[in-house]
């Protein structure tokens, strides 16, 4: 049934999945949207001009953002942008040199572990304990936040199902493959019965199976009402299930928005992709008839609001592949954080 | 400073046991063979030293030798056993397996962590020392009941030396430097505390620094304990222990926030 649902989805890239009847309606139209948030309990996270160095390198640049209970907030950026660290300010694994942090309506760090009691994590690198089997490994995690023998046998089975894992139950971590181990480690997560998930690259090294089985899960969640902190390298990933997000580069805020508000504004026209010829000779025949162009490797990204003008250039050229598509969030990550910026 | 110090610390008296349970969890996969060598340990100790030595010496204090040192290597044991257990075995849960990571990541704090595996620890420590007792009971050397009053001593004693070896474990950048802590720090421990032979022997001033040497304090107790003897200045002895157990804890909570939590 879901897996239906599902395929109606992909195939249409560039419309939301059905909107999250636990979310309030609320969500407008500009990037600032404080209606979404209408009293203190409503905030999840709030990081206020947060910074954070390590010796002379700083990492996190005076970020600030809010995230409201419910919703799903992607964080993007290129490598080493600083969002692990985020999730580990947020968790109060590291104090910030300046600004503060409030989860959950704790301050962090100096009350994260009641925070903390509220969360569940899905760190970037997994941290099963590989002593133990699937089964143990909840067992042992749930013990971590308190909880008993007795409740924990009961709700363990519900979670490997939820993980898929129900027939791995006994099967030692060291046995299971990358994409099993990602699903248990989402189901230690769900241990506590969590209010707010923090999940860093949880669906990184699956195979498409696995990435769409998470992000059902995921969904779902939701659906219950769990805030989300999701961070991804994978654009298709951020779209489906973020209801806002935040690119930064260098530890610093680049944009925030919805993921569509992001597109019409960053992109606003339809994309041809240009590959096998030489993109930097194509740049001066279509760049003219092209609102922009990029090159990322070996494509030629060519943003233009009258396509059939580009095509037009490119006729007779042999070898060149030509993909005319609507913008996607890949295309506002690679304006944002690609050469221009750099530039 | 010490708000964040504060945060760190211990959150309640019995959040630290779900990290010895899991420590507990693990060693049960290998129990049968932990148990055994805690047992073959003690063996090759008290005969070899024990009667090779015993035979040259003759008696120490007017006991047979095996009787003096079976004391000596029960609080050794206990001393080896928990320091081992820290500098390897811990450090390997903090640094290579993550283990302390995912904890973090709980509503455990660092210091819940770090006292679940002293007690862990100590744990271990408690059972090679009683294994130690065990083998020198059957050989005639532990006297009913007196001997019970060296079990929370034991218990003690490794606690103290996990808790300096967790000082050691906070500071190590890898497994290659705790042999510095081997050979400068237990290794002479052991000969200036009247483990193998009386502290008397020493030249003054070393029987004045045995005085502060933890694993002295703890012989000071087992022996009178499993000789059925009066001992001296129990309080003095306890204090010292404890004061070995306490203070490197909550120094080791912040070495470890520096280093872990940065
Ligand atoms: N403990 C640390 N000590 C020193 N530098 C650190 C530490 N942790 C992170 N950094 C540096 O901070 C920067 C940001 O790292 P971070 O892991 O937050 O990036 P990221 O956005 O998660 O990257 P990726 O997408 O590769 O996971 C990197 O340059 C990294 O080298
Ligand atoms: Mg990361």
């Amino acid at each position: 049934m879901q897996l239906l649902t599902r395929a109606n989805v992909s195939s249409s890239p560039s419309r939301r999945p059905e909107s999250n009847p636990f979310k309030q309606e609320c969500h407008g139209h500009n990037n600032a949207d404080n209606s979404l948030f209408r009293s203190k309990s409503d905030v999840a996270i709030e990081l206020t001009n947060v910074s954070k160095s390590y010796g002379d390198k700083v990492v996190v640049d005076q970020l600030s953002f809010t995230i409201a209970s419910g919703e799903c907030f992607g964080l993007l950026g290129p490598n080493g942008a600083g969002k692990s660290t985020v999730s580990r300010l947020v968790l109060g694994m590291a104090p910030p040199d300046e600004g503060t942090i409030t989860v959950l309506g704790e301050p962090v760090p100096a009350r994260a572990r009641l925070a903390r009691s509220r969360i569940g994590v899905v760190p970037q690198f997994d941290t099963l304990d590989r002593e133990f089997t699937a089964r143990e490994n909840l067992l042992v995690f749930g013990r971590y936040f308190g909880l008993r023998t007795r409740e924990l046998e009961a709700a363990i089975p519900s979670l490997l199902e939820f993980a898929r894992l129900e027939s791995k139950a006994d099967v030692p971590v060291a046995e299971l493959s990358g994409g099993m181990k990602r699903r248990l480690t989402l189901a230690c997560a769900l241990i506590n019965d969590p209010q707010l998930l923090i999940l860093d690259e949880p669906t990184t090294g699956l195979d498409p199976h696995a990435r769409h089985l998470i992000w059902e899960r995921l969904r779902s969640l939701l659906a219950r009402g769990k805030t989300i902190l999701l961070t991804t390298h994978f654009m298709e990933e951020a779209d489906r299930l973020c209801d806002r997000l935040c690119v930064i580069e260098h530890g610093r805020k680049i944009v925030e928005g919805r993921p569509h508000a992001l597109i019409d504004e960053q992109i606003g026209c339809d994309v041809i992709e240009i590959y096998g010829g030489n993109p930097r000779e194509l740049i001066s025949v279509v760049g003219p008839y092209a609102q922009r162009v990029e090159v990322s490797g070996e494509t030629l990204f060519c943003y233009a609001s009258d396509p059939e003008q580009v095509r037009v250039q490119l006729r007779g050229q042999t070898g060149l592949r030509l993909l005319q598509r609507p913008p996607n969030l890949e295309d506002v990550f690679l304006r944002l954080t690609g050469r221009e910026m750099k530039d | 400073m010490w708000k964040r110090y504060a945060a760190v610390l211990p959150a309640n008296p019995w959040n630290w046991v779900a990290v010895w349970r899991r420590n507990y969890m693990a060693w049960k996969k290998a129990a049968i063979a932990s148990i055994l060598g805690n047992l073959a340990e003690p063996m090759t100790s008290l005969f070899g030293l024990g009667f090779g030595l015993g035979a040259m010496v003759g008696g120490v204090d007017g006991i047979p030798y095996v009787a003096f040192l079976a004391a000596g290597m029960v609080a050794t044991s206990a001393m080896i056993s928990a320091t081992f257990e820290t500098i390897h075995a811990t450090f390997a849960r903090m640094h290579a397996k993550r283990t302390w990571e995912s904890a973090l990541c709980t509503q455990l704090t660092l210091g819940d962590i770090i006292l679940g595996e002293l007690a862990w620890a100590a744990s271990k420590a408690l059972l090679a020392g009683t294994a130690m007792m065990l083998v020198a009971a059957t050989i005639g050397y532990a006297s009913w009941p007196s001997v019970l009053f060296a079990l929370p001593v034991i218990a003690l004693t490794g606690f103290a030396f996990a808790s300096l070896a967790m000082i050691v474990t906070a500071l190590a950048p890898s497994y290659d430097y705790f042999i510095f802590y081997q050979t400068l720090f237990l290794t002479p421990m052991l000969f200036l505390s009247g483990a193998v032979f009386p502290v008397t022997q020493l030249p003054d001033i070393f029987q004045q620094l045995s005085h502060l040497l933890p694993l002295a304090h703890s012989i000071e107790l087992i022996r009178p304990a499993m000789l059925d003897r009066p001992g001296g200045s129990v309080g003095l002895h306890i204090s010292a222990l404890c004061i070995y157990a306490v203070v490197p804890f909550f120094l080791s909570v912040e070495l470890l926030r520096r280093r872990l939590m940065c």
